[in-house]
């Protein structure tokens, strides 16, 4: 893995090949390992190491960049020219501001207070990750079934010099296990991932995703129609991620944003407070965005208001000048810019929702539930309207039908056109946050919720 | 390059291999977009890396370096063998590849213009004209547009004597008017939503698209969507344009019939797929009009699954999908022919880059044109009562492939042969085969175009590539439209 004394050298060397007015090289690279398996067997097993070099150079209020993952001079010299080329082009952008200096960017390494390097995820071998995938379908052969999944590892970094003497360094591991289990009319999932491989029991999630697979078998169908739903985390995760794009200040701008002209506006229930936060310790990544900025925690949603978007520094400079300026709340670069040039801007990644009141776990809230669908996943997510957030999707890997605050067992798949301003709004009920991932949206530290009205439009045949 | 290649594969045999390709991929991008007037985005890339795969103990192990000296390269092809013993302790059979001839060979994307060789200034130029042209509408809030060319040179040996070297150029631009007013957002796109059309093919892509002479329609249209009446909801006969047919078939007929997903390996992921082995050679896929292929070869068109070799060194072939509305062929691989009988691998296998694995993809799948002269507004005239659905703007499909729904930017009532009104937000759904058994109509080969879809994901880690879907318009009977309305 590149280190940050070589990769200073490697910075050191381009500003030599570069005649630009501002350069900037972004630093990423992992070293990944990933164990699949299916029908019982390991068929896949990878592992790859890459380190890209992306030269942003700057002249006179133009940019641009290029990218490289070859580091001799050659190569680098190259990139370097093919970013001055590109930067040359266009006619010069008044919006665009100067790199930002260490002052500027602020300091990131307050953002997290303990590391997400964790040596023992670092040091995880073929033959460990095959002892676990192992031990797992030798869950699945005592409950007889099938099961397919993934066992990964990584060590990654991301790094970020400037000609103005930034220098950011953050590196972290994380380990990852997902597992479905397959029976013959049904199935269970479960995924989790954390820094430190400690914090999986991988044993635990291949017999929860093995009683899902078993208590759902011979399905059941109802009417499409509207259900209280129990959602779990990663349920929830996946649906709630496709709002976050529009918490961006750039989206305002561009007036692709559901959140123009509500900003400020009670959007959800009052049980909705939702933080963006890469500092929290269940949350995982850089605590510096594109430029190197220190990610700030921000408040986006409030009992169910809308008070801010994010933003990057460029972006805050042009909202401070525009029409929508009175009416979007605080307005400051908040550290959540992607990398420069961009025509997205930026968006909050590390989101935590604020913990309830009165928190219930999934088996609470199913035993207050009269009639309704416990969803262990859903999939294929889209957007069908921008502006409502109507999305729509299906369950699956365990759909169960609730009845008398009981479940009855495994229900077909449905698929759903719900509104997420609606859903957010029908919120009864939240588990403790808990760290989460699924497969459509970013991981987030997020509850169980449990939705009334949640809108299912038909069934499938499975 | 070869000399590498040459040093992995001593290396895995040295270590009891029993099989090792290598293939070494030079990557070059160019991405290139406006908004609003200026430049978004501009960057270039190169990626250079060599990935080793290998059987050892009869299971699979690949390892990938950036890294190509001599040491580095040694040590990445211990590695996959180290990679493929771990995975030997966790297998209930051997893997065993259907044969295939060592192939020795060259090949190059045919394009008239490297779009490599045109000038940024010449790119930009183009995107920014077309960038005017959308926002001289009034109402479009929003202009977006890009460009984007890329370039793979690979080299792929095998410890079977394969030693194939290709070079693929892709090409594609498109661009999107937004219109924000009231409380709704209205997009209209060109050719293409998702970023336009792509083709393996040079610069003349570019050229022949036509991007500047429909900016201002397409603008226009996104504007007119906000005073048009909501698609109703019900039954009704639906007929679809070319581009959101290709997206129609690369859901529920290019993912359902790779044959990695029907034998259970994407189970966790991507999912299965309805389309279990028996059904091969008996299920009424579609009716009698349906006919689609998997054809991978330069004959069938420059579609972004065009290739001569896939990326375990098999020959780029033409298989019968469905034929006549029966279903006839799965998209195999050299391990997985055998489980439909199959003596030769049909040629699928594809890898994003150097650093993945390849694995089953789609190459071009297409649906053939009708026989009998028919255009789109023949086909519309033939119609008394329907909806006319153009460009795609939400697709989902559940993880079998059985239940649908699309969403398309923009519909138009048919009454009585004609287009009588615009409809905003339409949207289809169903069930795979019911839905292709109701195709009674499709446009012969005048209208037809092979599409491009560049961001097909699939696989852990995720691959993502380009696939091809050759397609003209064609009418749908009885079909459920605007559910994703329903409230």
């Amino acid at each position: 893995m590149l280190t940050r004394e070589r990769a200073s050298g490697i910075f050191d060397r381009i500003r030599r090949f570069s005649a630009a007015d501002e350069v900037e090289v972004l630093f990423t690279g992992s070293h990944f390992a990933l164990t699949r398996f299916a029908n019982n067997t390991i068929h896949q097993n990878v592992e790859e190491e890459n380190c890209l070099a992306s030269i942003r150079t700057n002249f006179g209020g133009r940019t641009a960049r290029a990218t490289a993952n070859q580091f001799d001079d050659e190569s680098l010299k190259r990139a370097v020219e093919a970013s001055e080329s590109l930067a040359r082009v266009p006619d010069p952008d008044p919006d665009l501001l100067p790199m930002p200096d260490a002052n500027d960017a602020g300091d990131a390494d307050r953002n997290v207070r303990a590391t997400r390097f964790f040596e023992q995820t670092a040091a995880i071998t073929p033959g460990d990750r095959a002892n676990v995938v192992g031990q797992m379908v030798g869950v699945a052969d005592r409950h007889k079934l099938t099961t397919a999944g993934i066992y990964s590892t990584s060590e990654s970094l991301e790094g970020i010099f400037n000609s103005r003497g930034l220098a950011r360094w953050h590196t972290q591991t994380l380990a990852e296990i997902s597992i479905t289990m397959l029976a013959e009319d049904s199935s269970g999932w479960q995924k989790l991932n954390s820094p430190d491989v400690c914090n999986l029991d991988p044993l635990q999630l291949a017999e929860t995703a093995a009683r899902k697979a078993v208590e759902s078998a011979r399905p059941r169908e109802i009417p499409p129609g509207k259900y209280t739903v129990v959602l779990e985390p990663s349920a929830a995760l996946d649906i709630v991620g496709f709002m976050f794009w529009d918490y961006s200040g750039m989206a305002i701008l561009d007036q692709r944003s559901f959140l123009n002209d509500r900003i400020g506006t009670k959007l959800f229930g009052e049980n909705i407070n939702i933080w963006d936060d890469a500092g929290h310790p269940l949350q995982a990544g850089s605590p510096f965005d594109g430029e190197g900025v220190r990610r700030q925690r921000v408040q986006l949603v409030e009992q169910g208001v809308v008070k801010r978007v994010v933003y990057a520094r460029g972006t805050a400079a042009k909202m401070k000048k525009s029409e929508y300026a009175n009416k979007v709340g605080a307005i400051e670069p908040t550290g959540h810019g992607f990398p420069l040039p961009n025509e997205m801007g930026e968006m909050p990644q590390n989101i935590v929702f604020g913990a309830p009141e009165n928190p219930q776990s999934v088996e609470q809230m199913i035993a207050s539930t009269g009639r309704g669908i416990l969803v262990t996943r859903l999939w294929y997510i889209r957007e069908v309207d921008p502006y409502e957030k109507i999305v729509t999707g299906m369950t699956r890997d365990g759909t169960f039908r609730i009845e008398n605050g009981k479940g009855q067992g495994g229900l077909r798949n449905y698929r759903f056109n719900q509104s997420l301003i609606a859903m957010l709004s029908n919120v009864e009920a939240m588990s403790v946050p808990i760290r989460a991932c699924g497969e459509e949206s970013f991981d987030m530290v997020v509850p169980a919720m449990k939705v009334r009205e949640f809108n299912f439009t038909e069934v499938t045949k499975f | 390059m070869k000399t590498v290649a040459l040093l992995a594969l001593d290396t895995a045999a040295a270590r009891w291999a029993t099989y090792a390709d290598v293939r070494i991929v030079q990557m070059r991008n160019r991405a290139l977009t406006t908004k609003n007037g200026r430049v978004g985005h501009a960057s270039e890339s190169e990626s250079l890396g060599v990935g080793v795969r290998v059987i050892a103990n009869g299971a699979w192990g690949f390892s990938a370096s950036a890294d190509l000296s001599d040491a580095a390269v040694v040590a990445t092809a211990a590695r996959a063998v180290e990679i493929a013993k771990a995975s030997a302790r966790v297998k209930r059979q051997d893997v065993h590849l259907a044969p295939e001839p060592a192939a020795v060979a060259e090949w190059t994307t045919p394009y008239k213009v490297d779009p490599f060789s045109t000038s940024v200034e010449q790119n930009l130029g183009l995107l920014l004209k077309v960038d005017a042209e959308v926002r001289a509408v009034a109402g479009v809030t929003l202009a977006e547009t890009g460009m984007t060319f890329a370039r793979e040179e690979s080299w792929f040996l095998s410890s079977e004597g394969a030693d194939i070297h290709q070079t693929k150029y892709s090409t594609g631009a498109g661009y999107t008017a937004y219109a924000f007013a009231g409380s709704e957002i209205q997009k209209r796109s060109y050719p293409n939503s998702f970023g336009g059309q792509w083709q393996n093919r040079g610069y003349e892509q570019i050229e022949e698209m036509k991007l500047v002479e429909n900016a201002r329609r397409v603008a226009e249209e996104a504007v007119a969507l906000h005073r048009a009446e909501q698609c109703p909801e019900g039954v009704f006969t639906i007929i679809l344009d070319g581009s959101q047919l290709g997206l129609q078939i690369h859901e529920s007929i290019g993912h359902p019939i790779e044959l990695d997903r029907v034998l259970g390996m994407e189970a966790n992921f991507a999912g299965t797929s309805f389309l279990t082995l028996e059904k091969l050679g008996s299920l009424r896929y579609g009716s009698d009009l349906v006919n689609v292929v998997a054809d991978a070869r330069q004959e069938h068109g420059p579609g972004l699954g065009t290739f001569a070799y896939d990326d375990e060194g098999v020959a780029a072939q033409s298989t019968p999908i469905i034929t006549n509305g029966r279903f006839t062929g799965y998209l195999s691989s050299r391990e997985t022919a055998h489980t439909i009988g199959a003596t030769r691998s049909g040629g699928t296998l594809r890898a994003e880059g150097w650093n993945r694995l390849p694995i089953i993809r789609m190459t071009n799948i297409s649906i053939l044109p009708g026989e009998k002269p028919l255009t789109l507004e023949q086909l519309i005239a033939d119609t008394e009562h329907g909806v006319y659905l153009e460009t795609n703007k939400s697709w989902s499909i559940d993880d079998k492939r059985y239940n649908f729904q699309f969403g398309c930017e923009i519909g138009w009532e048919i009454r009585n042969g004609k287009r009588v009104r615009m409809l905003k937000n339409p949207s289809y759904s169903g069930i795979t085969t019911e839905f292709w058994n109701s195709m009674d109509a499709i446009c012969s080969r005048d209208e037809w175009t092979l599409w491009g879809t560049p961001n097909c994901g699939k696989g852990q880690p995720q691959q993502v590539v380009g696939t091809g879907h050759g397609a003209s318009p064609a009418r749908f009977r009885n079909i459920n439209v605007g559910s994703a309305y329903k409230s």
